[in-house]
This record gives C-alpha cells, sequence and structure tokens, in this order.
C-alpha cells in the first residue's frame, strides 16, 4: 500500500505555496528573511507539504491522535511549591541586556 | 597506543592502576589537537579543566574513592548544558551561551567520575543528518575526510570513531544517534523516551529527543548508559523505573531469540550490498541461536512524512525562546521588539532551522492544525500500534540502519528532501518512544554500514546483550580509520 520506493522517486504533483503566504509565516515565526531567501524556502517548504500529503493515504477514522510516546502514561504533575531559588544574577549573566536586574528591549509602549 | 583500548578496558586499568587518568587526559588530548583541522569534531577543548579533574580522579583512585567511570575521559555533544562552559547546540544564537547549569547526564556522568574533553560539533539544533548545517564547520569523517559523518551527532561519531575520545554522549530525534554511528563505524543506542533525562538537553522536538550514547562497543555502551540513565524530578517525561545494570546483562545466551525483519526495510531502496551485509549479520544471530522471520510494519513507510509534521511543529514551539532578549543573540540597534525578534531569530539561526521553523509554523497555524498536526498524531498512533504487534511476535526487530553508506560532503545540501531521506529507517523508533541502537555490520567501498536493531519500551538490556554477544562473534567494531590509528 506504501512503498519507500515512491518516496525516492518522487512523482507526485507539487503542492504550491505562494511567495505571500512565505511572506506570512516568516513573519509568524517573527524570523527576518532576505528577499533572496525567499523563492529558495517557497521551493522547499512546498516540496516537503507535498511529502507530508503522504499523510492522506492513511485511514486514520476513530485513531486517537498519540498524546505521549509511552502508552498510558501522561505528564507527571508537581505540587505547585515554590523550589527554585533566587539565582537571577546568573542567569541574567548571558543576556545581552540588562540593567537593575532587569532585562532591556526596545520601548513597546509610547 | 593507550587510545586502542576499549572505555571498559580503560576504566578496569585506571582502577588497576596500570596508567594514571592524568596520562589518559593527556593522550586524549593530544589526539584531539592533532584531529582538529582534519575533522573538525569539537566546538570547545577544555584542555586545563580536564587535567586538573584527571588530578583529582588519580587522588580519588589512590585513596580507593574510584567510581565505576573515576578518571575515564568523555566529551558532551554540544547540546548538553555544561556549567560555566560555552554550550553552542552547533548554532551562531548560542555563539556566547554560558551554560548557568548542567544538564542532568552531565552531572549523572560527572558523579560517575567521567572528565570531559570537550564539547562536540554537531548539525545546528540538533536538525540535519550530515553535519553540514552546523554554525562552526561540517565535521569529516574519520574513514574518508571528503564524506559527511552523518548526523546530526556527527562530532560525536567521529570522535569516537578516530579515537579522540572513548565515549560521547549524543542525542536521537529522528536517528541522530543511529546514523552517524553507522556512518562511521560505530555503537550507538538511543534508549526508550524517558529513559535518560532531558534535563539540561536543548530541546528541539521534546516529543522525539532522546539522550543516549556512542561508543566502539555494546559493552561500552552499556557501562556508560547504566551511569546516565534514570529517573529525574526535573524531566517532567522521565520515567520512575528503576535501570537494570546492562552491564551485569551482556552476557546471556540469544538461543530462543525472537528477531524480526522488518519486511517494509529490506524492499526498494535498500541498496544491494548494503542489504547483504544486514543478511550477513542476520545469519549471525541466527547461528548464535535466533530465529529469524519476516514480519510487516505496514503504516512504517509513513513515519518520515509523520515526522516532517511532528518535529518542525515542536521545533517551532521550542525554538520560540530565542528572542534576543533573555539570551543568544541579538541584533545590533533594533528599531523595536519586532524587529528584535526578527532580526535576531533570522541573523541567529541557519538555513535548515529556520526552514522547519517556517514548516511547524505553517502546519500549526489557524486552520492548518487538524489536517497537518493531528492528523500526523494519528498516523504516529498507527505505527506505534504496527510495532506493537510486532513485538507480539518477536522479541526484537532487525534491519539496516541507513539506506547508503556515507556520502560526499555537498552532495545533499542542495535538495532537503533527499537529506531527510536518510532517516527512513530510524525516525520509526524515534515516533513510537522504542530504544533502538547500531552496531558496525561490514563495509561498503571502505565505508562502513551499520545493523539496527529495535526493541520494546524499556528493552535496552535486551538490545545491548543480544549487540554484545554479535560483538563477540565478529570484529567489524574493532575496525579503525587507519589515518586516525
Amino acid at each position: 500500500m506504501y512503498d519507500f520506493a515512491l518516496f525516492f522517486s518522487f512523482a507526485f504533483p507539487p503542492m504550491s505555496l505562494t511567495r505571500a503566504q512565505i511572506e506570512s509565516i516568516a513573519l509568524l515565526a517573527r524570523l527576518e528573511l532576505e528577499p533572496a531567501e525567499i523563492p529558495v524556502y517557497l521551493e522547499s517548504l512546498s516540496r516537503i507539504l507535498d511529502l507530508v500529503g503522504e499523510l492522506d493515504r492513511a485511514d486514520t477514522g476513530g485513531v486517537a491522535p498519540m498524546a505521549h510516546p509511552l502508552p498510558g502514561l501522561t505528564q507527571r504533575l508537581r505540587p505547585d511549591a515554590v523550589t527554585e531559588e533566587d539565582r537571577h544574577e546568573l542567569y541574567q549573566a548571558c543576556a545581552p541586556q540588562v540593567a537593575a536586574g532587569l532585562y532591556l528591549v526596545p520601548k513597546v509602549i509610547e | 597506543m593507550i587510545h586502542k583500548n576499549s572505555l571498559t578496558e580503560l576504566a578496569a586499568g585506571l582502577r588497576a592502576r596500570k596508567f594514571s587518568s592524568v596520562e589518559l587526559v593527556r593522550a586524549y588530548l593530544e589526539r584531539i589537537e592533532a584531529s582538529q583541522p582534519k575533522l573538525n569534531a569539537f566546538i570547545s577543548v577544555l584542555g586545563s579543566q580536564a587535567l586538573e579533574a584527571a588530578a583529582a580522579a588519580d587522588r580519588d583512585i589512590a585513596a580507593g574513592r574510584g567510581r565505576a567511570l573515576t578518571g575515564v575521559p568523555i566529551a558532551h555533544k554540544d547540546l548538553f548544558c555544561t556549567a560555566g562552559v560555552r554550550t553552542t547546540c552547533g548554532s551562531r544564537m548560542l555563539g556566547n551561551f554560558v551554560s548557568p547549569y548542567d544538564a542532568t547526564v552531565v552531572a549523572k556522568l560527572k558523579a560517575a567520575g567521567a572528565i570531559t574533553l570537550g564539547k562536540l560539533n554537531m548539525d545546528e539544533f540538533a536538525m540535519g543528518s550530515s553535519n553540514e548545517t552546523s554554525y562552526y564547520g561540517p565535521v569529516r569523517n574519520p574513514w574518508n575526510t571528503d564524506f559527511v559523518p552523518g548526523g546530526s551527532s556527527g562530532g560525536s561519531a567521529a570522535a569516537v570513531a578516530a579515537r579522540l575520545v572513548p565515549g560521547a554522549t549524543a542525542t536521537d530525534t529522528g536517528g541522530s544517534i543511529r546514523q552517524p554511528a553507522a556512518l562511521c563505524g560505530i555503537t550507538g543506542i538511543k534508549p526508550t523516551y524517558g529513559r535518560v533525562s532531558r534535563y539540561g538537553m536543548i530541546a528541539f522536538a521534546s516529543s522525539l529527543d532522546q539522550g543516549g550514547v556512542l561508543t566502539t562497543s555494546a559493552q561500552d555502551a552499556a557501562l556508560m548508559l547504566r551511569e546516565m540513565a534514570g529517573f529525574d524530578p526535573n524531566d517532567s517525561t522521565s520515567v520512575d523505573t528503576p535501570v537494570p545494570d546492562y552491564v551485569a546483562e551482556l552476557d546471556a545466551p540469544l538461543a530462543g531469540l525472537k528477531v524480526g525483519l522488518i519486511k517494509e526495510f529490506l524492499d526498494e531502496g535498500l541498496e544491494r550490498e548494503n542489504a547483504q551485509r544486514v543478511r550477513e549479520a542476520l545469519a549471525i544471530l541466527e547461528r548464535l541461536g535466533a530465529s529469524l522471520r519476516e514480519v510487516s510494519l505496514p503504516n512504517l513507510p509513513l513515519s518520515v512524512p509523520a515526522y516532517y509534521v511532528v518535529a518542525p511543529a515542536e521545533c517551532s514551539s521550542n525554538l520560540a525562546r530565542y528572542d534576543g532578549v533573555r539570551f543568544g543573540h541579538r541584533c545590533k540597534d533594533p528599531r523595536d521588539l519586532q524587529d528584535l525578534y526578527r532580526r535576531s531569530r533570522g541573523e541567529g539561526f541557519g538555513a535548515e532551522v529556520k526552514r522547519r521553523i517556517m514548516t511547524g509554523t505553517y502546519v500549526l497555524s489557524a486552520g492548518y492544525y487538524d489536517a497537518y498536526y493531528l492528523k500526523a498524531q494519528r498516523v504516529r498512533q498507527l505505527i506505534a500500534a504496527d510495532f506493537k504487534r510486532a513485538f507480539g511476535e518477536v522479541d526484537i526487530l532487525a534491519g539496516p540502519t541507513t539506506p547508503t553508506a556515507a556520502f560526499r560532503i555537498g552532495a545533499k545540501t542542495a535538495d532537503p528532501i533527499t537529506m531527510y531521506l536518510n532517516d527512513i529507517y530510524t525516525i520509526g523508533a524515534n515516533l513510537a518512544g522504542l530504544p533502538a541502537l547500531s552496531v558496525p555490520c561490514g563495509f561498503i567501498d571502505r565505508l562502513p554500514v551499520g545493523l539496527q536493531m529495535v526493541g520494546p519500551h524499556f528493552a535496552e538490556a535486551r538490545l545491548l546483550n543480544v549487540a554484545h554477544r554479535y560483538q563477540l562473534e565478529t570484529d567489524w567494531h574493532r575496525h579503525s580509520p587507519e589515518r586516525f590509528a
């Protein structure tokens, strides 16, 4: 039914994104792209979506989406108690810009 | 010639005081320095720190305080956080990041007495199968330096194959331990999801990422993994079950072992010679008392498409933390907050990382979530069910680790899809959270290839046992590249 050889040959028709879609995805992802990068991502993302389109061949009716890789297990919760000590000086030592224990960012509110 | 010893032999030799840890560390540091222009396996080398730790290890051994790995040199993939030491994840984004804490894996190996010689090169944020996406330059394969070592743990694999360290940590999200192990002719194990703590392991795709080891033999992998594995309250997906003594179980006989050959893996797409090497390896297991039968996992060929939804989706969310504010690269003179985010990320991430973030952003965006992400998580369930059914019939599954041996540097960089297909045989185990390992099983045109074995959840001991018995009958794992003899 499914065949690895198919992936190697890649015969199905390409699904195509548009330039505007790539720009919108880059904005959502907060990534600045050079103009020359846009056609590159346009081509490769379209091809990745073709590859991913193979999933439509699977009949997943009545199958629940996997929530945890180990069957029957869920995320463990911990008691809602403070366990961390204040180490902000150590953690802020690798920040690009800090002052008086605060992270500095460009002005947000005029 | 001290580097001809296995990690197990080095640990024993140190305890018996045949040589000192300082001698050992010095010898390996020299090898690392000499190899660096040829292989580029390391991003950081910790010479003076390592020698100080070695002197302390020698004092511990003299005082009878030696532990399992006291004085044994190792190195960490540069995505394990190391307190006070630069941790780059192969990215410009973290080029100046000095971790404030140790990953649990790093702390556990330190507690067992191991000495860190440095941080190993890798594909940027572990996204790659050839170690060509590293901001710090490609790693070269010690068997032929025109070829890739595989990825993303390419630095770890090249370093162990060239005997620059006897063992290294690595991580595997879609094959990043097993694929470079195969391409460099060494042994690598990806444990069950939740077996090794992910605390302090820089996240790529959290439901798939798992830490493991690269060594020359299964025996060494058993020793190192035993010290690394275990419950960690700091990782909410860490599983609270006892860690067996993997070393003690290595010698169990294989009589009665049922090995399943994954039918879908032996179809077209696998090179004839590679298939031949795998069949020769399986014949040895048969001779040791195992029985072989073919099993079908009909949904397994959908692993690659399912992975290229789930992994980029999780990547886009995990990598949202790199915002140029709290740590990591920040662009110069941002105009406003949006500009700060977009340029810091645009400059800090390389092309493949951006591609995956954008793929993930798209599949999670409004209107597409059900069609892509939920669909992939449903297919993932079908793949897991295929494995479960197979493990009702057989004890372990076996097949090739990769479709081909190593390829030339640059041969697959132009086409991401061709690169993604390198992991066609390894991704399934990640999607189902299963343990899997790769052992060297021969050569094609003087480049190594690997046999992959996959087991049920928490069957690491059985996999290491089968691999060890195989390695008692073969010497592929003892071959080392001539240029680094």
